[in-house]
Parts: structure tokens; C-alpha cells; sequence
């Protein structure tokens, strides 16, 4: 048997507006992934060991605050340290389409931007899980 | 049942007897962005476009209480909106606008009291009296926890600093309303109308239980408490909302304070129009929306008004969208004719039961808020945020199935979707603001900070329900030293301590 993919969604930086991260983490857990969601005002440092004490496959990322030119590539630079480049990532929120290219370019699997339906966040999320190269259960 | 006339009590059809006839609503766009100094320009700019009052929007870090060199405001500084850190900072943001003439809202929460302290300060050094300064601090913590999420102290600390303002303010600043209970902000986070009608209410009963407990007298604090509305899609709910708030709030105050004065029972509001409606696909649309949401808000007798500009989906608001914004206020104001009378729906039987249904339903939500011994209560136990949580949902799925549309998202996409100029922040902000923090903690005199913050926080440490222990002084006195926003909230959390929430789903 197939085991569930795990997922962690993450609200980094200052922001309080936890709706977007909120409504993701429940259509995930919907769709039958096991959904780890770490809450507000997360650091690159608390994501990046969240991930790895929860054995996910995806970190999901929400920013609306603008901020995700600072936070986006320090948690992709945190993974290649702690060899986990294979946990992919996933960047939800006010991204303008140059960032959004800028930080696929950078590593990022995907970016949502305003408007994206949960149909193709859900399955863009399962593509990535196949895609990561880190094991659901050790 | 009969209707009772606009300007009576319970005021269902609006506080004045004349409304917009006598007086326009106060349009006043929430502007805020890179420094102070920038921010400044665009004050400037919008006074002389014809605004009435101005609406301060601040950053994250200094929401969140820190300043801009600290490492968690790294990536965030001018942003969300005017970074301040110091009095300086304040300074330079009011520099050339007369403080004892013009009116300011503040969206400061947590932090309120510090801003509050330093606002005060500024319009001192411009020769303002207290008596003379006028304009709004959002400080709703409530909804903070409820909702927008940010949030630094425990709640019953953040309590007695809201507490402590609304007693400042009846003492010395006849014209300053020291909050506004809001239910903006829930609305946003995906309440239903009825919640955000609910929730805002049940928010006003708990700070007026605080003040009293205070020992202020319901009708010396009473009228200067504010609120601030969303003004959302569905036109004719929306306009019944206001009327069943007004009504709601008069008889709450007539019957369960036994307020006297009259002024205690108006409910006065400020609306902005609803930043989540906002798309970013067909931004042209959410001028569209925008001018309907706002009319609405009018229709439903607002005191103030703020309309979203079409590229807030993507950014803060750039000069051409921002005047595009205030237009449209003014082309309701002085084309549309609505002004003429108030309430012009009022009596219609579809409105009417709105009214009437929006009324009943906020009843059964305050009443079992009561029964859980009240909003701190209730918010302990998530019963708010759940409400909230499960409504946001619901209506995303409804979109996602197509029953909810949205023009332009889930209907009518475009096969290209055309491109906006939009404001670009830099990283230049930080920086800037940095070397000037650097500078200030140099010149000041470092000595008489550390005496202020000392007191600040002997204060704070005593039983906060004694007037004699009101904390804005000591926070007057360590703004004048130049301690900064988060020497200041850093003293308060040793004190306090700190509020994280349980993260669910």
C-alpha cells in the first residue's frame, strides 16, 4: 500500500492573515494528504526543522506581505545545507510574475498566485510529492 | 411597526436627522508605504486631491512592535505600509501637516499605545494641545486574535493597554477616538456579514465591561468608541447591516449600561470597501466592484470612507490607482445623489427583513458569547476563529464548484490577461531606515531611555486596574527620549510576556 503524502504548510515572516494557509491546509487534508500546518511567524530556521522532524515531501509557503524575496531563497538555501534539496516547494500568495519566474529559478516547484483554483493546487502538490526525492516514511 | 425618522433612536436609518446634507462623510484613504519621508509626499498629495482626513497605514515590523533593524523585520520594512520605529520617525511623517487641524486614523493594534504616545508627542512639539488633536486609533485587539492575527501580548495585558487609552483619551482628548471595534478585519479573514456584525459587537461589550470595571462612566467613554465596517459584494445586505448595527448598539447601550446620553447610543462608523473581493486577473473589474461596495457603505450611512484602489491585489496602491480611488468617493458624493436624503431604502420590505434577520442572529451570537463568560473566553477556546474558519472554507469551495462567481476568475476569464503598472518597493527602505535608527541610537541620550523604559516597566508590573497606574504616561515620557517602538515593546513583553496562538486546521 501507498503510504499518504505529507505536506507542511508554513506562514513565514510577519504576517497575520492566515486565511489563504488556512483554507490550503484543509483542502490538502481533504484530498487525503496528512497536512503538518506550523502556524504564524515562522522562521526560514523553525520551517526548514519542521520539515525535517515531520518527514514531509512538501513545504507549502503563503506570503502575502511582499516579503518573499527574502524568505523564499533562504529556506531553499537551508534545505541544500541540511541535504534535503529533494523536499520540494511550493510558494503561495502576492507574487508578481517576474518573482514567481525568478524563484521557480531559483528551485521553487511551484507558484500560485491570486485566484489559483484548489484543484490545481491540490494536484500540483501531489506531482511535486511524487517528484521529491525524500522518502514519506523512513 | 413603524419606522422611526434618521436622527432617532435607535437610529436604524442613520445618526443625524440630516446626514450627507449637512455633512459629507470623511473620505480618507489608508495610505502608507517605503519611509516616513515618502510617506509624507503622498499625505501631501492626497490633502491637496481634495482628501479630508488622512489614514495611516504601518508595516509589519512595526505592527509586530519592532524595529527596523531587527533581524525578524528583515525583508518587511515599508511594505505593508510607513515604517516607525522612533519619534523621529513620526516626526518626518507629519512634517508640514498641522496636526490640530487635520484628522488621522492610525491602524495601529498591539503597539497602539506606543504610536498613540508618539502622535501626541509630535502634535505637542507643533504646538497642538491635547484638547485640539483629532482623529481615530484602530487599537482593536480583539480582532486581532479573532482574526487579522497580530497580536504580541496575552489578552488580558493587550486588554489593560486598550484600557488604559480609552481612559487617557476621556481625560484628555475630547476629540480623539481611541479605538475602533472592527469588523473589517473579520470579514476579511472569510466571516459571513452576520458574523463580522456579531463578533464586532460582542468586541464593543467587552471594552466597555473593561473601562467600566476601570471606573469610567459609560457615558463619559461611550461616545467617543468608533467602529469600522467592511463594505462587501452583497449591496443590499451590506446596507442592512449597518442599519441593524446602529440599532443593535443603541439599544445595547440604552439597556444593558444604562446609558443617558444620546451620543453614547449612536454608532458611528468608518467603511473601507473589501480588499478580498479584489482580483488580480481584470484588475479594471475592481474599480467596478469597488464603486458599488462604496455606494453601499454610503447607502448605509457611513461617517467615513475608504475605497480600495484596482491594483490592491497585486500591491500597495500606486498614485494614479490611489487617485482613481478618492474619485470615486467623489463622484458618489457630488454626481450621484444619493446625498439628498438618508436612508433612500429605508421601508423597503426586502431591506427591512434583512434588517431585521441580520438583528436577530448578531442577538443569539452575543448571547452565547455571554454564556461562555464573554470574547476573551470565547477566543481561549477558538470559538470565533472556528466560526470564521469554517465560513472562509465553505465560500471557497462554493467558488471552486462555480456557485459563488467571481467575474473574471471563475467566469468570464479573459484569454489574455492584460498587464498593470504597479508600486515596486525596494530593499533601499530598509537601509535607509536602518542607518537612521543607527544614527539616533548614537545622538540620544541613552541615559534618560533607560530611565523611561525602567519606569515603563515598574508601571506596567503593577495591577493594571488601577487608574493611577495608566501606562500612557510613562510611555509619553520614554517616546520624548527617543526609546524606540521596540526598546518599548521589548520592555512591555518582559513584563507581559507573550501570545502564540494553537495552530489547527
Amino acid at each position: 500500500m501507498s503510504f499518504p503524502i505529507r505536506v507542511l504548510v508554513a506562514k513565514p515572516g510577519l504576517d497575520g492573515h492566515d486565511r489563504g494557509a488556512r483554507i490550503i491546509a484543509r483542502a490538502l487534508r481533504d484530498a487525503g494528504m496528512e497536512v503538518i500546518y506550523t502556524g504564524l511567524r515562522q522562521t526560514p530556521e523553525m520551517i526548514v526543522n519542521a520539515a525535517l522532524q515531520e518527514d514531509v515531501q512538501v513545504i507549502g509557503l503563503s506570503i502575502l506581505s511582499g516579503a518573499h524575496n527574502a524568505i523564499v531563497p533562504r529556506v531553499l538555501e537551508l534545505l541544500r545545507e541540511k541535504e534535503m534539496a529533494g523536499v520540494k516547494v511550493i510558494v503561495g500568495g502576492i507574487i508578481p510574475d517576474e518573482d514567481a519566474r525568478d524563484l521557480e529559478r531559483q528551485g521553487v516547484a511551484a507558484v500560485f498566485q491570486p485566484g489559483a483554483s484548489l484543484e490545481t493546487i491540490v494536484s500540483a502538490v501531489r506531482q511535486a510529492a511524487e517528484h521529491s526525492t525524500q522518502p514519506a516514511v523512513k | 411597526m413603524t419606522l422611526p425618522e434618521p436622527g432617532q433612536f435607535p437610529y436604524t436609518r442613520g445618526i443625524h436627522q440630516n446626514m450627507y446634507r449637512s455633512r459629507l462623510w470623511t473620505m480618507r484613504q489608508f495610505s502608507g508605504f517605503s519611509t516616513p519621508e515618502e510617506t509624507n509626499r503622498r499625505y501631501r498629495y492626497l490633502l491637496e486631491q481634495g482628501q479630508t482626513g488622512l489614514s495611516v497605514a504601518f508595516d509589519l515590523p512595526t505592527l509586530m512592535g519592532y524595529d527596523a533593524d531587527h533581524g525578524l523585520a528583515h525583508g518587511e520594512v515599508g511594505k505593508c505600509g510607513a515604517p516607525v520605529s522612533s519619534l523621529e520617525d513620526m516626526e518626518m511623517l507629519f512634517d508640514g501637516i498641522p496636526l490640530d487641524k487635520v484628522s488621522v486614523s492610525m491602524t495601529i493594534n498591539s503597539p497602539a499605545a506606543v504610536i498613540w504616545a508618539m502622535y501626541l508627542a509630535v502634535a505637542q512639539q507643533q504646538g497642538a494641545s491635547f484638547a485640539q488633536v483629532s482623529g481615530t486609533l484602530q487599537n482593536d485587539i480583539l480582532k486581532e486574535y479573532i482574526a487579522q492575527k497580530e497580536y504580541i501580548f496575552p489578552p488580558r495585558a493587550s486588554m489593560r493597554l486598550v484600557t488604559d487609552t480609552i481612559e487617557f483619551a476621556t481625560k484628555q482628548t475630547p476629540r480623539f477616538n481611541p479605538i475602533s471595534i472592527s469588523g473589517y478585519h473579520i470579514r476579511e479573514a472569510g466571516s459571513t456579514a452576520l458574523q463580522e456584525l456579531a463578533f464586532t459587537l460582542r468586541d464593543g461589550l467587552e471594552y466597555v465591561d473593561w473601562a467600566l470595571e476601570r471606573g469610567l462612566a459609560i457615558d463619559d467613554f461611550a461616545p467617543r468608541l468608533s467602529f469600522f465596517f467592511n463594505a462587501h459584494n452583497d449591496f443590499c445586505e451590506e446596507i442592512a447591516k449597518y442599519r441593524a448595527a446602529r440599532k443593535l448598539w443603541a439599544l445595547l447601550m440604552r439597556d444593558r449600561y444604562g446609558a443617558r446620553d444620546e451620543r453614547s447610543w449612536r454608532l458611528r462608523f468608518h467603511a473601507q470597501t473589501a480588499g478580498c473581493s479584489l482580483t488580480w486577473q481584470q484588475p479594471y473589474n475592481n474599480v467596478v466592484r469597488t464603486s458599488l461596495q462604496a455606494m453601499a457603505a454610503v447607502l448605509g450611512g457611513a461617517q467615513s470612507l475608504h475605497t480600495n484602489s484596482l491594483d490592491e491585489a497585486w500591491a500597495l496602491p500606486s498614485e494614479y490607482a490611489a487617485t482613481l480611488a478618492l474619485r470615486t468617493q467623489q463622484v458618489i458624493a457630488f454626481e450621484s445623489g444619493v446625498t439628498a436624503v438618508p436612508d433612500p431604502f429605508g421601508g423597503s420590505d426586502y431591506l427591512e427583513r434583512l434588517t431585521l434577520d441580520l438583528e436577530s442572529g448578531a442577538r443569539d451570537y452575543i448571547r452565547r458569547i455571554d454564556d461562555m463568560g464573554g470574547m476573551i473566553a470565547a477566543i481561549e477556546r477558538g470559538f470565533p476563529q472556528a466560526e470564521i474558519a469554517r465560513a472562509s472554507y465553505e465560500y471557497q469551495r462554493k467558488v471552486e464548484q462555480g456557485e459563488a462567481v467571481i467575474v473574471g476568475v471563475n467566469r468570464y476569464r479573459a484569454g489574455k490577461e492584460e498587464s498593470i503598472e504597479t508600486l515596486r518597493i525596494d530593499q533601499s527602505a530598509q537601509d535607509r531606515q536602518t542607518e537612521k535608527l543607527r544614527q539616533l541610537r548614537k545622538r540620544r541620550n541613552n541615559g534618560e531611555v533607560e530611565r523611561t523604559l525602567n519606569v515603563l516597566r515598574r508601571e506596567a508590573a503593577v495591577n493594571g486596574r488601577e487608574s493611577d497606574h495608566n501606562l500612557m504616561p510613562p510611555l509619553l515620557d520614554a517616546v520624548r527620549a527617543y526609546a524606540t517602538l521596540g526598546e518599548i515593546c521589548g520592555a512591555l513583553r518582559e513584563v507581559f510576556g507573550t501570545y502564540e496562538e494553537r495552530p489547527n486546521i
